[in-house]
């Protein structure tokens, strides 16, 4: 699989022949056309682009970090760094008696804050549904955001979390990624949070870079230790 | 613009036009992708003496509300002149040739760009001309693909836009200011080179169908050349410095 990566463009032929277009290409003919800037991969009988850039797009499931960037009675809105904004409802948080009289919204969250959440429901109609009430979940206290492209966080998760799981051991810190390209550093050293920062910033620079693993070890274990 | 000088020669005996060229050269072109920090996309180019700057903003809400579509996002094109890009000031204000042009730039977008994978949302392209010479649209158009693959909005393939024209009773590769004024026939091209398609043809003058047959197919191989920079350009940006 690592033979068949190359760069693409939108416009660029990727292959052509009998593959199932996946993710960023489009079908021509029998050609397999690239929509978007970012590396090709071919499995088996699939094709996909994993894009460089681009704006995060809500899927179900996904673990984001949002901020919360106002309330009605009912319900809060996320800024979730998408072009749609996250809907969290009040009854999530309150539970099914909540009652719009009675409990005020901003005792739980306020403007401003920070929250990891998932989304649990989206469909082109509607903007993305929100849940906070899971573990893992719910208000982010502590730490530093650190913003990245949201095209880049598979790439800081890296293949089953090999990324993530260097920086974290190389300097203690407990790192929240979400989907949408926030992540949350928390370290209770002050160089480790700094390092972790430097790191995941290096991942969001060099992303295209082959054995970036190793580069943000080497990055990691240099200059003194943690 | 600039004034007719009568006694220019538009294409002389050798086949040399009025800046030099030959007749299917195109104008020195380069074409940058980035450069501007707030906008998500955005591309430089210029193109000849036109120096155009494209940012791509988006996908972002509609405002106002009333203009998103619920089935796909919208985009919106603006295309303006600064008032130091010509020889006599113009008004920046938008006049009527920059309303047509934001609209015809927008339409031989709209092919490429996959905006109904974001219903409920604009994709906004600014285009500013600092410096104009005849051919801008093309100019500005093969910009804003750039800018709008740089923006990462999904896309069937980048337009690449050329002019071709006639001078002289003489089928020629993208026009300029002068030869714009005093020529035949001008016909700007946008066109999408993988999947073979033309998604802009304008013409502003008289041809015969032979004429029109000729300049289509040199427009389309100027559009050919654009394409390759354009490619060059975002490959500088995304692989630059990239090992493999």
């Amino acid at each position: 699989m690592e033979n068949k990566r190359k760069y693409v463009i939108p416009g660029d032929v990727v292959t052509s022949g009998p593959f199932r277009p996946e993710q960023n290409v489009i079908l021509d003919g029998n050609k397999i056309i690239s929509t978007t800037i970012g590396i090709s991969e071919i499995y088996d009988d699939s094709v996909r682009v994993i894009p460089l850039t681009g704006k995060y797009i809500p899927k179900i499931n996904d673990l984001v970090i949002g901020k919360v960037l106002s309330h009605t009675s009912l319900s809060w809105e996320l800024d979730i760094n998408s072009c749609y904004v996250g809907f969290l409802p009040a009854q999530d948080v309150f539970g099914r008696d909540f009652s719009a009289h009675a409990d005020e919204l901003t005792s739980k969250l306020k403007t401003g804050d920070l929250v990891a959440a998932r989304i649990a429901n989206f469909d082109r109609t509607r903007d993305p549904l929100v849940t906070i009430s899971d573990r893992d979940l719910g208000k982010i206290d502590s730490g530093d955001l650190v913003k990245i492209s949201p095209s880049k966080v598979p790439r800081l998760i890296g293949k089953r979390g090999t990324m993530i799981q260097t920086i974290e051991m190389a300097t203690n810190a407990a790192i929240t990624i979400g989907q949408n390209g926030w992540v949350v550093v928390s370290c209770e050293s002050p160089e480790g949070l700094l390092k972790a920062k430097k790191a995941i910033q290096m991942v969001d620079e060099k992303a295209h870079v082959a054995n970036l693993t190793d580069q943000v070890k080497e990055m990691l274990e240099s200059k003194g230790e943690s | 613009m600039g004034g007719r000088d009568a006694t220019m020669v538009l294409l002389d005996e050798n086949g040399i036009r009025c800046d030099g060229r030959k007749v299917d050269e195109p104008r020195r072109i380069m074409i940058k992708a980035g450069g501007l920090k707030n906008a998500d996309g955005s591309a430089y180019i210029e193109f000849g003496d036109n120096k155009i700057l494209v940012g791509v903003f988006g996908p972002r809400d509609v405002h106002p509300k009333h203009m998103s579509d619920t089935d796909t996002g919208i985009l919106r094109v603006r295309y303006h002149m600064e008032p130091f890009s010509v020889g006599e000031r113009k008004n920046p204000a938008p006049s009527r040739r920059e309303i047509e042009i934001s609209k015809v730039i927008k339409e031989a977008l709209e092919p490429a760009v996959m905006l109904e994978k974001f219903p409920r949302t604009a994709v906004d392209v600014f285009i500013e001309v600092l410096q104009a010479d005849g051919g801008t649209r093309c100019a500005a158009l093969s910009a804003a693909s750039v800018a709008l693959a740089d923006a990462g909005i999904p896309m069937r393939d980048m337009v690449a836009a050329c002019a071709a024209g006639k001078v002289a009773d003489t089928v020629i590769l993208d026009v300029n200011n002068e030869e714009d004024q005093a020529g035949q026939a001008d016909m700007p091209i946008g066109y999408m080179p993988s999947l073979e398609k033309v998604t802009l043809l304008q013409l502003d003058g008289v041809l015969t169908p032979e004429e029109y047959k000729k300049c289509v197919e040199v427009g389309i191989n100027g559009c050919k050349i654009v394409y390759d920079l354009q490619k060059k350009a975002l490959n500088d940006k995304y692989f630059g410095n990239g090992e493999k």
